[in-house]
C-alpha cells in the first residue's frame, strides 16, 4: 500500500499536480497507511476516511496555476457561488464525474457528504479531496481530472466572459482581468516543450510494437501534453491493432496493451480502450497504423469556444453540424464510444487529409503511417496551435485593458 | 412511498389462504428491496428446512423495477438454498418483476405446502390459486405452449418438481433463478407456475431528475467498453468473456486440474455470433441487451455456461454446449452445477461422457434417474458418496463457475466468503481484475483485496436490492444510482447511504447462514487450488499461497468486524 502511495505521490509531483508536502494520502486494507502521522489534518482525513466505505482518501493543495485557477472559479462563477458546485464544460470530465461539489473547510462531516455524491470535492482555498473506492490509483485520477477540468473550464469561461463583453459592449471587471492575467502569465505563455525523437523504423516484431507503444505514450506525458490517464494510442502490425487498455496509464504502458484481431475474430479487446473502434476505423478508413489520441488542454478549450448564437451548448458535442477548424485541423462532435453520434463515426471521416482532428470538447486525434514520430509532433503541434489561437483571442480582447500581456508568445512552442 | 406499490401478496398454499399486506417500510428503508428485503423477510425462518412447509419462497422487486432507469427490470428471488443450506437469493431478469409491481406488487411471499400441483395467477386485483394437474411432469418448453404468454412467467420444470437440488425457476422460458435449488423448493411447495399480469404506471417523484440520472447513467453506459464497446456484452452477451478468459489462461478446464483448453476458441462468443446469427435480446427496460438469441430462435448460453460444458468438460463441439443449455433451461437446471458435477462424476469415474453422453445425463439428472439419481445432489454430495469430497470443486456445496481462482486471487477470495457458496456475482471481482472496470488492478496480489472484496460484497447487495443488473456497474456506480433512486423515491440516498444498507444486507446472510452452523470453516476453496499448478502453457499459472490467502481472509474478517 505504502509503495502505491508513493507511486501517486511522484506522479502528482512529477505533472506538476502537487507537491509531496503538500499532498496527504491515505489508503487501507485491514492497516490504515499514510505518507504522514496521523495528527492534526490527517487526523481529521482519517475520520472521514472511517465514516466512508473506501479504499483510499488523497488531499491535496494543487500546485500553481491549479491553485488559482480553483480559487478564482470558486471565487467567480456563478454556479459556484449560487450553488457550491463546479460544473465542468468538457466531455470526458463531464461524462464521469458530473460535477465538483464545493465545501468552506475539511470538516469531515462535509467532505464526506459531498463525497458520498461525487467523487472529488473541492476544499475552498485549501484543496481538492478525492476517494477511491478500490485503490489509490482512483483517488490520484479523480484528483488530475479534477485539476484538468478546472483548467479548461477557467481558460474557457474567461474566454466566453472577454468575448461577450467584448460584443456586448460591456466592461471587463478589471480584478477578474487582472487576476487572469497573473494566472494566464504562469501557464498559458511559459509552456516549453523539447523535441522529442522516436524511434524511426518501423517494427518488425510485437515486442518492438510494445515497446513503440510504451515509449510514444510515455512521451506524451513526460512533454506535459496530458496526465497519465487522459489519452489512448494504438498501432496496426500484421492485421492486429495493438491498443492501450482501458484505464491505463499512457506512461506505463509495457503490460496494458491489448492485441485485437482487426476481422473481429476474437473478442480480446472487450479491455481495450473505449476508443478502440474509433481507432480502428481510422485505421480502414486512412491506412494510417500509428494513432495516438490524448486530451491537452488547449485543444479541449478551442474546440468548444465558438461565437455562433442559438446553439444549446449542452448538445454541441454530439450534434454540432458547423464546419469548425483551428488552424487546418477540424473540429468535429463525437461522444464517448460508438454508435451514430460517437467519435468512432465522425473522426476517421476527417482524418484522411489532414491526419489529425480535434473532437469537441474532448481532445486530439492524430495519425499517420509507420513510426509515432509524426503523430507525436502533430498532436504537440496541434496543442500549440491551440494556444496560440487563445492567446491571440484573448489578448486581442484584453488590448484595451492591458499593455501586451502576453508577451512571450511569439518564443514559446 | 414512490418506488414501492405499498402491497405484499402473501400466499399459504397449505390453506390456500391469500392475504395482501402493506409491505414493511421500516424493512424497505432498511433493505431497500429485491434481495435485501426478500432476506429481511426471511427472518428467523431461515432455520426451517428448505421441505417444510414454513419455509418461504419470496419473489422480491426493489424500488426501482419498471421504472426508466436503465437496467432496473429484475428482481430476486430468496429462500434457503437446498444445495448448500445458506440462505440463497437469485437475481433473474425478465418480465416478472416488472409485471409484478405493475400489478400492484413490491414482492409475492409463498408458504406452505399444496396437496396437488397448483399455478399462481396475478393481476391487479389478486391472485388466485389455481390447479396445475394437468402441467405436472411438463418441461418449460412444453409449458411454454399450455400457459398464456400474456404477461411473465416464473416456472419449474421437471427437475425442480423432482427435487434436484440444483433445479432453477425459469422466467419467461429463457431466464434462470439458477443457483442454489430454488426450484426445488417450488417443487416442495408443489407450485408449477406463477403467471403474473400488470398495467397499472408506476409513479416516480422527481421524473425531471430521473431522466437526468438516466442520461448519466446512460453516457457512462456508452462509454464503457465491457458495456457497448465493439467487444462489449450489448455485442456479444455474456460470452464475449470466451476469448478473453482463455487469453488470461484462467479458464476452469477438466473439473479444475487445468486452467487452459486450446479448443476453447471454437466457441468463443464470435464463433456463436457467425453460426447462430445472434439476435439481442433481454430484460424489460435493458437497453443494453445481453441474452442472444439465435435467428432460428436458440437460446444462446452464458459465459459460465459455455465454458462449463466447453472447457471444464473437455468438449470443444458448440452444438453440444447450446444443446446442453437448452436441456437445462428445460429441466429447468442450474447449468453451472449441472456442467460441474458431470466434470466431478468424470474425474472421479475416470470416465468422460461424449457430447451424446452428456446430454443424455442432464436428462438422467432431470428426471433423476439412472446416474443422475446420484448426480441430481450436486458434486459434493456425490463426491462425498465416493469418498472422495477433495474432488468437488465447490464452496459451501455451491459448485465454482468459470473463472479458476489461481487466475484472479480477489475472486479466489470472494468463492470462499460468499454467503451463498462458491458465486461470482456476490463480489464479482471480475470487473477489477480482468476487465478492468471500474478499475484494473493486479490479479495475482491479495493486497488491498480484502477491502476490495468487502466493498464489491456490499456494493452488489445493493445492486441486488434495488433490482439493477451488475453489469451496469462495470460503468456506472452507487454515485449515478443514488440520483436516480433519489428521482424515483423522493428520499435522499447517497453512495454512504446505499453502502451501509449493502453491508446491513450482507451481515444479516452471514447471521443467518451462523443459525444454521456455518462458521470460518466453511470459507474456504477446495485444495486443488493450493497444491497443483493451473495452466501448463505458456504462461504459468501457480497455485494460490495458502498462506497469503489465509492472511487476506484474517484481514477481510478483520475489516468486516467479523472476529
Amino acid at each position: 500500500m505504502l509503495a502505491a502511495i508513493n507511486k501517486y505521490l511522484d506522479k502528482l509531483e512529477a505533472q506538476g499536480l502537487a507537491k509531496r508536502e503538500d499532498s496527504t494520502f491515505l489508503a487501507v486494507d485491514a492497516e490504515l497507511f499514510s505518507n504522514k502521522p496521523i495528527e492534526h489534518d490527517v487526523a481529521g482525513l482519517h475520520e472521514i476516511f472511517r465514516a466512508m466505505n473506501v479504499s483510499s482518501l488523497l488531499f491535496a493543495s494543487p500546485s500553481e496555476p491549479y491553485r488559482s485557477i480553483i480559487r478564482r472559479i470558486v471565487e467567480w462563477d456563478s454556479e459556484c457561488c449560487a450553488e457550491n458546485i463546479i460544473v465542468p464544460m468538457d466531455c470526458e470530465t463531464r461524462t464521469f464525474f458530473h460535477d465538483f461539489p464545493v465545501v468552506d473547510d475539511l470538516n469531515p462531516v462535509a467532505i464526506s457528504h459531498a463525497l458520498s455524491r461525487r467523487k472529488a470535492v473541492i476544499v475552498r482555498d485549501l484543496g481538492i479531496v478525492t476517494h477511491g473506492v478500490y485503490t489509490p490509483e482512483q483517488a490520484y485520477v479523480s484528483y488530475s481530472s479534477a485539476c484538468f477540468s478546472m483548467f479548461v473550464k477557467y481558460f474557457h469561461d474567461s474566454l466566453v466572459y472577454f468575448d461577450s463583453c467584448a460584443r456586448n459592449c460591456t466592461q471587463i471587471d478589471a480584478d477578474y482581468a487582472k487576476a487572469f492575467i497573473d494566472i494566464a502569465q504562469q501557464s498559458v505563455v511559459t509552456l516549453r516543450r523539447e523535441c522529442v525523437a522516436l524511434r524511426s523504423g518501423p517494427p518488425r516484431t510485437e515486442d518492438d510494437v510494445t515497446a513503440m507503444l510504451a515509449e510514444a505514450g510515455r512521451a506524451i506525458v513526460t512533454q506535459r501534453l496530458v496526465d497519465s490517464h487522459f489519452g489512448n494510442i494504438s498501432y496496426v502490425f500484421k492485421d492486429h491493432i495493438f491498443i492501450s487498455q482501458t484505464g491505463s496509464s499512457l506512461d506505463e504502458l509495457e503490460d496494458s496493451i491489448d492485441k485485437v484481431p482487426l476481422d473481429g475474430s476474437s473478442s480480446t479487446g472487450i479491455t481495450a480502450s473505449s476508443e478502440l473502434s474509433a481507432h480502428k476505423n481510422i485505421y480502414l478508413k486512412t491506412g494510417l497504423n500509428a494513432i495516438m489520441h490524448a486530451h491537452p488542454k488547449f485543444s479541449v478549450i478551442m474546440s468548444m469556444f465558438c461565437r455562433a448564437e442559438g446553439c444549446d451548448r449542452r448538445l454541441c458535442h454530439r450534434i454540432c453540424t458547423r464546419k469548425r477548424e483551428v488552424g487546418m485541423t477540424p473540429i468535429v462532435p463525437g461522444e464517448i464510444g460508438t454508435g451514430p453520434t460517437g467519435l468512432a463515426a465522425t473522426v476517421p471521416a476527417v482524418m484522411e487529409e489532414g491526419r489529425g482532428a480535434i473532437v469537441y470538447g474532448h481532445g486530439v486525434f492524430a495519425a499517420e503511417r509507420g513510426t509515432f514520430q509524426r503523430p507525436f509532433d502533430m498532436l504537440a503541434q496541434i496543442e500549440e496551435n491551440c494556444r496560440q489561437q487563445y492567446v491571440i483571442a484573448v489578448s486581442d480582447l484584453l488590448k484595451h485593458l492591458l499593455d501586451s500581456p502576453f508577451d512571450g508568445l511569439a518564443e514559446s512552442g | 412511498m414512490h418506488g414501492y406499490t405499498g402491497k405484499c401478496l402473501k400466499i399459504d398454499l397449505s390453506t390456500g389462504k391469500i392475504c395482501v399486506t402493506n409491505t414493511p417500510e421500516g424493512l424497505c428503508a432498511d433493505y431497500l428491496g429485491g434481495r435485501g428485503l426478500g432476506v429481511g423477510l426471511m427472518g428467523d425462518r431461515i432455520t426451517h428446512t428448505c421441505e417444510s412447509p414454513e419455509m418461504p419462497l419470496i419473489f422480491s422487486t426493489g424500488p426501482l423495477v419498471g421504472t426508466d432507469v436503465p437496467t432496473s427490470g429484475r428482481m430476486s428471488v430468496v429462500s434457503r438454498s437446498p444445495l448448500t443450506g445458506t440462505v440463497t437469493d437469485s437475481s433473474v431478469g425478465g418480465r416478472f418483476g416488472t409485471e409484478l409491481k405493475r400489478a400492484g406488487f413490491d414482492l409475492i411471499e409463498i408458504t406452505g405446502s399444496a396437496d396437488e400441483w397448483v399455478m399462481l395467477e396475478i393481476d391487479g386485483s389478486g391472485a388466485i390459486v389455481a390447479s396445475a394437474a394437468g402441467l405436472a411432469g411438463m418441461n418449460i418448453a412444453e409449458l411454454g405452449g399450455q400457459i398464456s404468454s400474456e404477461g411473465s412467467v416464473a416456472a419449474i420444470g421437471r427437475a425442480g418438481e423432482n427435487g434436484v437440488l440444483y433445479s432453477s425457476i425459469m422466467i419467461d422460458g429463457r431466464y434462470a433463478a439458477g443457483r442454489g435449488g430454488l426450484g426445488a423448493v417450488m417443487g416442495a411447495k408443489k407450485l408449477k407456475a406463477i403467471r403474473v399480469r400488470g398495467d397499472r404506471p408506476i409513479p416516480v417523484a422527481d421524473p425531471d431528475g430521473l431522466a437526468q440520472a438516466r442520461e448519466d447513467i446512460m453516457r457512462l453506459l456508452r462509454a464503457s467498453p465491457a458495456v457497448f464497446g465493439e467487444f462489449g456484452i450489448a455485442e456479444f452477451g455474456t460470452a464475449a468473456l470466451v476469448d478473453l478468459i482463455h487469453a488470461r489462461r484462467m479458464e476452469p478446464t477438466d473439473n479444475f486440474r487445468r486452467t487452459y483448453f486450446p479448443e476453447a476458441t471454437r466457441y468463443s462468443g464470435y464463433q456463436i455470433q457467425m453460426r447462430y446469427r445472434t439476435e439481442k435480446t433481454g430484460c424489460a427496460g435493458c437497453p443494453i441487451l445481453c441474452k442472444k438469441m439465435g435467428s432460428r430462435g436458440e437460446v444462446i448460453p452464458e459465459f459460465e455456461s459455455v465454458s462449463h460444458f466447453g472447457a471444464l468438460n473437455g468438449c470443444p463441439d458448440l452444438l453440444t454446449i447450446v444443446e446442453a443449455n437448452r436441456i437445462c433451461n428445460d429441466f429447468g437446471l442450474d447449468a453451472i452445477s449441472a456442467a460441474a458435477t458431470i466434470a466431478c462424476y468424470a474425474e472421479i469415474s475416470g470416465i468422460r461422457p461424449t457430447p451424446p453422453e452428456l446430454l443424455n445425463m442432464l436428462i438422467d439428472i432431470g428426471n433423476r434417474q439412472g446416474v443422475g439419481l446420484a448426480l441430481s445432489e450436486g458434486s459434493f454430495r456425490y463426491a462425498c458418496s465416493m469418498g472422495r469430497p477433495d474432488l468437488s470443486m465447490s464452496v459451501k456445496g455451491l459448485e465454482l463457475p468459470a473463472y479458476d481462482p489461481r487466475g484472479a486471487y480477489g475472486m479466489a477470495l470472494a468463492y470462499a466468503t460468499s454467503n451463498r457458496g462458491g458465486c461470482h456475482t456476490r463480489a464479482y471481482p471480475v470487473g477489477c481484475e480482468i476487465l478492468r472496470k471500474p478499475v484494473a488492478v493486479d490479479r495475482f496480489t491479495f493486497e488491498g483485496k480484502a477491502r476490495m472484496i468487502k466493498i464489491s460484497e456490499d456494493i452488489n447487495a445493493v445492486a441486488d436490492s434495488l433490482s439493477t443488473c451488475r453489469f451496469t456497474f462495470l460503468a456506472a456506480g452507487l454515485e449515478e444510482y443514488s440520483r436516480a433512486l433519489y428521482a424515483v423515491t423522493g428520499r435522499d440516498y447517497d453512495v454512504r447511504s446505499l453502502m451501509n444498507i449493502g453491508e446491513r444486507i450482507w451481515n444479516l446472510e452471514r447471521k443467518m447462514n451462523a443459525a444454521n452452523g456455518f462458521t470460518r470453516a466453511d470459507d474456504d476453496l477446495p485444495e486443488r487450488f493450493f497444491t497443483e499448478e493451473g495452466s501448463l502453457g505458456s504462461v504459468r499459472i501457480p497455485p494460490v499461497d495458502r498462506s497469503n490467502f489465509l492472511r487476506a481472509l484474517d484481514n477481510y474478517y478483520r475489516i468486516r468486524g467479523y472476529e
